[in-house]
């Protein structure tokens, strides 16, 4: 009896024993046929496996029989599964795996595309960049014009693109056009951007081969993203040499909905009275405005976002008359309302699909007085806009979508002149629709190739244009890739020509986009080469009464952007060189010449150095650019004339501190430094005897601020849901 | 007969059972016993790998799951960049895991926390408000739920170490969460044999930084 149970155990553990040896070895690698080291191989549900060593090898032995899992897993592949059986007799195992796909190791159409954001990686910029810009004034466009593709304007508010003039840059929120993105300012004066670059947390700067997404931009895309729910409750109060302002945001307890306004009143006399400017003030410019915001998350993957903004502004401005002998002054009042307001909502419907809602309605009126002429200039908007878009596999999207909006500018003028008075009243109305489809495929995670079409309709112009868009970009490396762009853009003409008895038809250009970029974790290197054709220019063949779209032109040039924030210690600096080459017949222009906004060369510094000792952050920006050519009456060859290079050198400086739950920020900065002589152009009397230089109001600019913002401590609050 | 087979059956695999488990402590405290002399980035990623396997085979357990998180978390000290974030993805998969094993473990909110913080070093500038909070948050999760813990005070005392002066950090700021880590170090009594308890050594060595 007792042999027995003890055969049977020793049977037991015998059997055991034989079955258990069964070895697995091999070799694991990678598409590329390299060894990869580290890689867990094991039997799932077991402890039984290795790691793959230096040579990607490894050998296990295991304790079982019958058919069993092998998985080989490593961080950043797709992790594999395999059934194999176990009777005992050793096994090979060689298997090859394949890299995990994500945002790093996937191609992006880049080309003409210069994109800020923090939570997409290869991105040129970060939103805190255009903030701390020296020179930039913490306005968006500003930071913009230290990357290549813009032109150095003094005179006018906007972004010249690849020479095109500001109007054919477009600024749009959240996908909904912003009809005056730019403070309305008094002429030759450029003027800032009304929206502060802390609403938007992305922001993508497109030089040319844009998304069939955007239309009515002949040159160039700004698309903003606004910010989602904030990270805290917080408020924000601001005390500078121009102005004061302050807001609040409130996170509510579930993280689920935020609430903010803020509130700013800007006036300029005691700096203008500091600073002495070179036009005369009758009154100092006076901003009065602010914004509020709502957000709701209404489910995991949904949000509802308005945004609303409202501005006054009142100045007034005499300058000495270039046409008068007895110093005759022209005067110049402007008061301004500008409202928009963004709704938008987004939400996924089943897996697949996702769809983004919004709508718009924005007004601006402009009462402007001279002298002779008292001027109501009104534009309204009321858009809607509809987009659907759909992942296809992994990577590969499709969007289709439309939009329609319904536009208002009226032009009202009562003029005084020395034998008669004269009324005008103009109004214009336009119903515009465009719908949209495109797709990204993805033939594979390097090479993916954008095909596009967008349709307009404007029933001013009566007529519907398809504009085709294309590009390819295809991987290099695992930080270098190439890109190409090519499309069509249209444009409504500008709003001056509205008003003609008859309208001239769509403007019209061509992109041809070649990019190649390097993109690493402290490295940026892009350079970017096109050729932009001009059709269908607006021609003015007699003022007021008479324009078509004979004029053309063209632009070919090379952009160069190289950043580098580690070669030197605490220091980010970045490099911009912008070549152009353009020419065009349009407007009252006799022959095809370089206009007026475009310059051969531009070149732009931009240095941040962070000294954590001293808590300071300091930064300069140096800005040159090549004489432009301007309009000299008196010489028979028409825009031959070129003005003065433009240099200037811009400097920051911030002092940062955190008292309790107050963090403060000191900052101050002095725009051209030096006080380089800086030239717009020339305007010439009526005789074409005298001349006046168009130059910068005052040499320099001289900003002092203290922005203070408390946020609610947290830190001792206990959160429960944090998955 | 019959009978005393089936009991000898019975008994054969009880001892398996138990060796079993026997195994699983005895496997987990070789490999725990590593951790701290672990600082080499294969080497913690092969040690991470036999946890990923343990935590495979012993679906009940939720330390082979932080200690695989532990792993990974570690190794973000040993890169830069976007690897970081890589890496930290991966902690955050094992120890949201070995949060639904084993719920409002004051452990594994200590060990989320410093999985958020070291997402900060892949960008302070942006990343040091969002993360901070969010990691603050943990930590204070972390000491409300066992207040014996010396980890979490061990992790502020990290975080204001790391976090510069003017943004509301400094050695002042993280010599006194340091000493308070310490004091609980002195009395902390681990659960088990292979439960977490490391952090001491690193504690005394910058509590001495701070006062140097």
């Amino acid at each position: 009896m007792k042999k027995t149970i003890l055969s049977f155990i020793l049977i037991l553990l015998c059997i055991q024993g034989i079955i258990a040896q069964t070895k697995i070895s091999g070799k694991v690698s990678d598409q590329h046929k390299q060894s990869v080291p580290g890689v867990n191989v094991y039997i799932k549900n077991s402890y039984d496996g290795a790691s793959t060593g230096a040579d990607g090898t490894f050998s296990f032995t295991v304790n079982d029989t019958g058919e069993v899992t092998l998985v080989t897993s490593f961080i950043g592949f797709e992790q594999q599964e395999k059934k194999i059986r176990l009777i005992g007799k050793d096994i090979v195992f060689n298997p090859i795996i394949k890299e995990e796909l994500n945002e790093l190791k996937v191609v992006t159409i880049s080309a003409g595309t210069i994109e800020a954001s923090d939570e997409k990686k290869m991105t040129v910029l970060k939103p805190l960049d255009i903030v701390t810009t020296a020179g930039a004034q913490a306005d968006i466009v500003g930071a913009l014009k230290t990357l290549p593709g813009s032109q150095q304007i003094g005179e006018s508010e906007g972004l010249f693109v690849r020479g095109g003039t500001g109007a054919e840059t477009k600024t749009i929120i959240d996908g909904m056009v912003v009809n005056n993105p730019y403070f309305t300012g008094s002429p030759d004066i450029a003027s800032r951007g009304r929206f502060s670059p802390f609403l938007f947390k992305g922001t993508v700067f497109s030089t040319g081969g844009y998304s069939a997404q955007y239309g009515q931009a002949m040159s160039s895309v700004i698309a903003l993203e606004t910010q989602d729910l904030p990270d805290r409750t917080s408020s924000t109060l601001a005390f500078s040499s121009v102005g004061i302002g302050g807001g609040h945001n409130k996170l509510w307890k579930e993280k689920n909905m935020s609430v903010g306004f803020d509130l700013n009143y800007s006036n300029l006399l005691p700096y203008f009275k500091t600073v002495a400017q070179t036009p005369e003030y009758t009154r100092a410019p006076v901003f009065t405005g602010g914004s509020f915001n709502f957000r709701k998350k209404t489910s995991s993957t949904g949000i509802l976002k308005f945004y609303g903004y409202f501005n006054t502004s009142d100045l007034g401005i005499k300058t000495l008359s270039i046409d008068s002998t007895n110093g005759f002054k022209n005067l110049f009042e402007l008061n301004n309302t500008d409202i928009y307001t963004n709704l938008t909502y987004k939400e996924r419907l089943g897996e697949k699909w996702l769809f983004n809602i919004g709508a718009s309605y924005s007004t601006n009126v402009d009462k402007i007085k001279t002298y002779f002429d008292t001027i109501r200039s009104q534009s309204d908007l009321t858009q809607a806009r509809l987009v659907l878009s759909r992942s296809i596999k992994k990577l590969s999207i499709f969007r289709i979508g439309a939009e329609y909006q319904y536009a208002y500018d009226g032009f009202k003028i009562d003029g005084k002149r020395a034998y008669y008075n004269f009324h005008r009243n103009l109004n214009s109305y336009d119903n515009y629709t465009a719908s949209f489809a495109e797709a990204d495929i993805y033939l594979t995670s390097k090479l993916v190739w954008r095909a596009g079409v967008r349709s307009d309709y404007s029933m001013l112009m009566k007529k519907m244009v398809i504009s085709p868009r294309t590009s390819i970009a295809y991987k290099l490396g695992t930080f270098s890739q190439v890109s190409l762009a090519y499309g069509q853009f249209y444009q409504k003409p500008d709003r001056d020509f509205l008003f003609y008895p008859q309208l001239p038809s769509y403007n019209k250009s061509t992109h041809y986009i070649a990019n190649i970029q390097r993109v690493d974790d402290y490295h940026t290197l892009r350079v970017e080469v096109y050729y932009k054709k001009y059709d269908n220019l607006t021609s003015i063949i007699s003022k007021d009464t008479l324009a078509n779209v004979s004029g053309y032109g063209y632009a070919k040039g090379l952009d160069v952007f190289w950043r580098d924030k580690k070669t030197i210690k605490n220091v980010d600096y970045w490099l911009s060189y912008t070549y152009l080459d353009t020419k065009r017949k349009y407007l009252n222009y006799p022959v095809e010449v370089m206009p007026s906004f475009a310059a051969t060369h531009t070149a732009t510094l931009v240095f941040k150095k962070f000294t954590e000792k001293l808590n300071l952050s300091t930064g300069f920006t140096y800005s040159y650019a090549s004489g432009r050519p301007y309009y000299n009456p008196n010489n028979p060859e028409f825009m031959s004339d070129k003005t003065i290079e433009f240099n200037s050198l811009g400097v920051n400086a911030a002092y940062l501190k955190q008292i309790g739950n107050c963090f403060s920020v000191l900052a101050v900065s002095v725009t051209n430094v030096f006080g380089f002589d800086q030239v717009y152009g020339y305007r010439y009397s009526y005789d074409n005897m005298q001349r006046q230089a168009i130059t910068p109001p005052a040499k320099r600019f001289f900003f002092i601020g203290l922005f203070l913002s408390f946020g609610e401590n947290r830190s001792k609050e206990v959160i429960n849901n944090n998955n | 007969m019959k009978k005393l087979v089936v009991l000898l059956t019975l008994f054969v695999a009880s001892l398996n059972l138990s060796a079993q488990n026997k195994n699983y402590i005895s496997v987990m405290e070789k490999n725990v016993a590593v951790l701290d002399s672990t600082r080499d980035v294969s080497q913690l990623q092969s040690l991470a790998n036999t946890f990923e396997r343990i935590a495979s085979a012993e679906k009940n357990e939720w330390l082979p799951n932080y200690y695989a998180a532990y792993c990974y978390v570690n190794m973000t000290y040993k890169t830069k960049g976007d690897m970081v974030d890589t890496y930290c993805d991966k902690a955050e998969l094992f120890i949201k895991k070995a949060d639904s094993i084993n719920q409002n473990n004051s452990e594994i909110y200590s060990l989320k926390a410093q999985i958020a913080s070291a997402r900060i070093s892949v960008n302070p500038m942006t990343r040091g408000q969002k993360y901070g909070a969010i990691a603050g948050e943990l930590r204070e999760k972390a000491k409300s739920l066992d207040a014996t813990n010396p980890r979490p005070y061990f992790l502020d005392g990290m975080a204001y170490f790391h976090t510069p002066a003017m943004f509301g950090g400094g050695k002042d700021k993280a010599k006194p969460a340091y000493e308070k880590a310490l004091k609980l170090y002195e009395t902390f009594k681990p659960a088990s044999s292979i439960a977490p308890n490391w952090g001491k050594h690193t504690t005394e060595y910058y509590l001495k930084k701070c006062t140097e």
